[in-house]
């Protein structure tokens, strides 16, 4: 019988000529990524443990990335412990780079490969075709100190897309859509897998972006298929893949969503679930605070060049903080070489350093009591980026722009 | 098999990570402290009312969102003895077993209990509340084994004095 991509990712980690969804399995894990939302628990629980060893130091990459630079006395203390223990056990350590996702995927992950991160948003990496899913800090131990864990395969659904987005609409949009039509729990358990012609429309920012997402479904992992796209992004950051994995013609699937990409409008998903998806345009006149641009959803060059055009020669309304987060210091630079940076401060907005931000509603922009933000983070939950009593609307750089300019929801044909 | 029975609280859908435990009290120092902020947005006086041994009984997709261990752990804290759900989000399945949080899931009880209600459960038998049973499937053994030695790290380290 046939195999999906999920099934052949875990099939070749098992060691197994074949798996099928429900089975469980014991699986080699490639690679583990952790940051600072946790690294100080695993770190404490390990100490606890007796003789502790570390399976492969050469599998684990530590990222600081949710608050940095660091912003309490509590949070130095846990970076410290985190710092320190990558150091004497000589652990591949970031700080500054960027948000542990983007970092992952300039620098590490390569197509067939199986990760765990101690983030949900791991199965971003579903975008050049790994096998990325998220895991809490003890599960993340048990790998780190095994090497192995255990994996219920999962079912697959699966996603044929057609067509091209319209000029406009975005990668974004897309998948807040596919949210909104299967629901925050709609692939919970499942794998999400893309293929089919329309894929080939969709740049690595896009994939990454789709991929990033699909956790707000509920899903284990994301995986797109191998093709052109995904070996021209890893040669240009020098790497090859580990396995280029399709699913067979007979795989099973326990659902297949046909997409046409070139009806997929503007999006915005209201407080407080991801999948309260309307038109945009629903929402346009809705008063807002803040503005935030960034995230390992939306945060590379090819966001910030959509909302620096945008906003040339304007500038944010005079009642609205606009931050511009760019999601490493590579896109950084890249941004400061285009002159992208430069416009972005000339109309007022506010510029920070690679992190994670206001999308997990510490460190740096948290929003207070009423107030309202506009964001092309990751969620919208109640109370996810300050006040308990406070709102978040998501939707794609060029909305969130658009509204920094007005001043109120508004999309981007309105600028 | 074990059996229990306990006073319930009621939640919704998609009780989110973030209602769980706001980012904001993820800085305290222990677990201990984040506990009277425990689904804050949503009830803030819930974590105060909460007694030793009460159950919590919720929609579909009950801790979705980030994979902060915390969540799970802060209910167990809180004296929780068990959630019961008609579905949980995958990530916070993983931790709450890893964390030794039992949790059931059940299709029907939600829609038929009113908070402080008494349920009784029987671990991988049935729930029985106002004399109707509600039959809930079996964990496995291995995931039993982890809730009863109080979570992961405390299976593997049982595991490690074993082999001496």
């Amino acid at each position: 019988m046939g195999m999906t991509m999920a099934e052949k990712i875990i099939a070749a980690a098992a060691g197994a000529s074949e798996v099928k969804a429900g089975d469980i399995h014991t699986v080699e894990l490639d690679r583990l990524m952790s940051n600072d939302g946790t690294t100080h628990l695993t770190i404490d629980m390990y100490n606890q443990l007796k003789e502790p060893r570390i399976a492969d130091v050469n599998k684990l990459v530590w990222i600081v990335d949710h608050n940095v630079p660091c912003d309490s006395v509590k949070t130095a203390a846990s970076h410290k412990k985190m710092r320190d223990f990558a150091k004497e056990h000589g652990i591949r350590f970031y700080e500054g780079a960027g948000v542990c996702h983007q970092v992952m995927m300039e620098n590490h992950v390569t197509s067939g490969e199986l990760i765990f991160g101690a983030d949900s948003h791991t199965c971003a990496y579903g975008a050049v075709g790994a096998f990325g899913t998220g895991v809490g800090c003890t599960d993340y131990l048990y790998a780190m100190v095994t090497g192995k864990s255990w994996l219920l395969v999962p079912e697959t659904l699966r996603f044929n897309l057609k067509g091209k987005l319209k000029e406009g609409v975005y990668a974004r949009d897309l998948i807040l859509s596919i949210i909104g039509m299967i629901g925050a729990n709609g692939a919970n358990y499942m794998a999400m897998e893309f293929g089919g012609e329309g894929l080939k429309t969709l740049n690595m920012s896009d994939r990454i972006a789709v991929c990033n997402l699909c956790v707000e479904a509920g899903a284990k992992t994301a995986l797109m298929e191998v093709d052109e796209i995904t070996l021209d992004y890893l040669k240009a950051h020098g790497r090859e893949p580990k396995h280029c994995f399709a699913s067979d013609d007979d795989a099973v699937f326990a659902h297949t969503y046909e997409i046409d990409l070139s009806t997929i409008k503007p999006i915005v998903a209201k407080p407080h679930f991801v999948d309260s998806v309307v038109d945009a345009k629903e929402c346009v006149g809705t008063h807002i605070d803040e503005a935030f641009l960034g995230s390992c959803n939306n945060g590379r060059i090819e966001d910030l060049r959509v909302g620096a055009e945008l906003i040339k020669g304007k500038k944010v309304h005079s009642l609205v903080r606009f931050l511009v987060v760019p999601a490493s210091a590579e896109v950084y630079r890249q941004a400061l070489s285009e002159g992208i940076i430069d416009t972005f401060m000339e109309a007022g907005a506010i510029v920070m350093n690679p992190n994670c931000s206001v999308c997990w509603g510490s460190c740096q922009g948290v929003i207070g009591e009423n107030e309202v933000l506009i964001s092309t983070g990751t969620r919208n939950f109640k109370g996810r980026a300050g006040h308990k009593d406070s709102f978040v609307y998501l939707a794609s750089a060029a909305t969130v722009t658009a509204s920094a300019i007005k001043g109120e929801i508004a999309t981007a044909d309105m600028i | 098999m074990e059996k229990f029975s306990g006073k319930i609280w009621v939640l919704g859908d998609d009780i989110d990570t973030d209602i769980i435990i706001p980012t904001e009290y993820l800085a305290l120092k222990t677990v201990k402290d984040m506990t009277p902020y425990a689904f804050s947005p949503l009830r803030p006086e819930l974590a105060a009312r909460i007694k030793e041994g009460d159950i919590i009984v919720a929609g579909k997709n009950f801790g979705c969102g980030s994979s902060r261990e915390q969540a799970p752990e802060i209910i167990k804290a809180l004296g929780i003895k068990c959630v019961i759900a008609k579905s949980f989000a995958r990530i916070f399945f993983r931790n709450a077993i890893n964390n030794g949080l039992l949790l059931i899931e059940n299709e029907t009880l939600r829609d038929a209990v009113c908070e402080g209600d008494k349920i009784t459960v029987t671990i991988n038998e049935a729930i029985e509340h106002k004399g109707i049973q509600y039959p809930i499937t079996s964990l496995p053994e291995n995931l039993v084994e982890i809730i009863k030695a109080g979570g992961l790290v405390k299976a593997m380290q049982k595991l490690n004095n074993s082999k001496g």
